[in-house]
């Protein structure tokens, strides 16, 4: 047969593609549930570690989300909430002013609210999880980095490095005033209006635009959060 | 079954693992093996996979290749490397995700990765299933084993643990011993894959 003719080319190629199509339509559908309880997983295990519950096994985190998370609601910038439940399905790029997902937790007996926070990086999205008391200045309980694609061994420190993450605990949301948000990530020496010492965290050496990202994503996302954070405080 | 293990196949399995090897001899597929060997299981994972996809990329290619259609011949090597490797990287995030979290967009890069071009163009293409089969075993093992080699040193001086373990004693630390951070930055990487090939090269001469 002339292997090299017009027609053998294009059905042949015509072939292959439909072969192939199938075999990874089949393959992604047989494989999907698998991978979507892991991402799933995967996000509890984010959330918790906002909440400063680290290194724990991957087959406790379940009984530990569901022990430690109340409820997950979705509210809007004005506070309201819209539903109950469900803020944990909404997706990264879903969250908008009228669709904020939001945690409410309990860790020792202790009420804290997880506010999921969304931005960019340098290369790609980033995000995290902040864990805040219920106290009137907005006290920062614990937070969680991660990121799609940033520099490994510069931005990805954001998620990599604990220490990076553990500075954020006990410093404040709101400036001094507490009326806007002033949580922020600073170069150290570098002065800012309306920014105290309780409101500075230190940025990351030579991943300045990544950490220009997490300061930005922590003013954006927080305060769209502020109203309902503000109505929750004791 | 004398002839599947002839000498001449033998040779086409151990070639690539030692006076061939796609990495140190070769210098192929560099870049991931650069990005991946910061951790040691990671490196398995990655060697793993690249042999299980050179091995059956060179299987259905050499199973094809009298079909093939000569002018649309990389166009259909593509798109059996892209299809097998897709479907690794859907087992990967199935049953593996935090490897899969890990190895991020190295696994899609495999699609590209040059030594599996370079055996399906110069060994699939001429030889039978069989042959081309072990040659695409030999050629992922070869690499494996390099990663493997950089990455356990990395891990081990740079994290003071193989494979999340930790290996080095509190002793250790308290004497003044700090782990290199250097060590997990791909630049570093580079340097040492640099000495492997130079033992290799040494070693080789001297056999002459």
């Amino acid at each position: 047969m002339n292997t090299s003719s017009n027609t053998y080319t294009v059905v042949y190629a015509s072939v292959m593609v439909v072969i192939v199509a199938f075999l990874l339509a089949f393959t992604s559908t047989v494989l999907k549930p698998k991978s979507d309880k892991n991402e799933e997983i995967d996000k509890k295990k984010q959330i918790l570690a906002s909440l400063n519950i680290r290194d724990i096994q991957n087959e406790n985190i379940e009984a530990k989300y569901a022990e430690v998370v109340l409820s997950d609601m979705i509210i809007d910038t004005l506070g309201n909430v819209k539903a109950e439940k469900g803020g944990f399905d909404v997706k990264k790029k879903d969250i908008n002013p009228e669709n904020l997902p939001v945690y409410m937790c309990k860790v020792d007996g202790v009420d804290k609210i997880v506010v999921p926070v969304v931005g960019k990086g340098l290369w790609g999205g980033i995000w995290g999880y902040v864990a805040v008391d219920t106290d009137k200045m907005g006290t920062v309980y614990g937070a969680y980095f991660s990121h799609e694609s940033e520099t490994a061994g510069l931005g990805a420190i954001i998620a990599e490095y604990e220490g990076f993450q553990k500075q954020f605990a006990g410093k404040t949301i709101y400036n001094e005033s507490g009326d806007a948000i002033a949580l922020s990530v600073l170069k150290a020496g570098k002065k800012v209006d309306g920014v105290g010492v309780n409101n500075r965290c230190d940025a990351i050496t030579g991943a300045t635009l990544t950490s220009n990202g997490v300061n930005d994503m922590l003013h954006d996302s927080l305060k769209k959060y502020m109203k309902f954070l503000k109505n929750n405080a004791k | 079954m004398g002839k599947l293990f002839s000498k001449e196949n033998q040779e086409v399995f151990s070639n690539p693992l030692n006076l061939n090897n796609p990495v140190v001899v070769q210098v192929l597929g560099i870049c991931s093996a650069l990005a991946v060997t910061s951790q040691l299981k990671p490196a398995i994972v990655m060697g793993l996979s690249v042999t299980v996809i050179t091995a059956f990329s060179n299987l259905i290619i050499s199973l094809l290749r009298k079909t093939i259609p000569n002018r649309i011949r990389i166009i259909v090597q593509l798109v059996v490397v892209a299809a097998l490797v897709t479907i690794v990287s859907m087992i990967l995030k199935a049953y593996v995700y935090d490897v899969s979290v890990m190895l991020s967009v190295y696994v899609g890069l495999i699609i590209t990765n040059c030594i599996l071009m370079g055996r399906l163009e110069a060994f699939a293409m001429q030889n039978g299933p069989w042959e081309s089969f072990l040659d695409g075993i030999g050629n992922g093992i070869g690499y494996a084993i390099i990663l493997v080699v950089v990455g356990f040193v990395r891990e081990l001086l740079g994290a003071g643990s193989i494979l999340g373990f930790k290996v080095l004693p509190q002793a250790v630390y308290d004497a003044g011993y700090m782990n290199n951070g250097m060590m997990t930055m791909p630049a570093m990487a580079l340097i040492l894959l640099g000495c492997v090939i130079w033992a290799h090269r040494a070693y080789n001469d001297e056999k002459k």
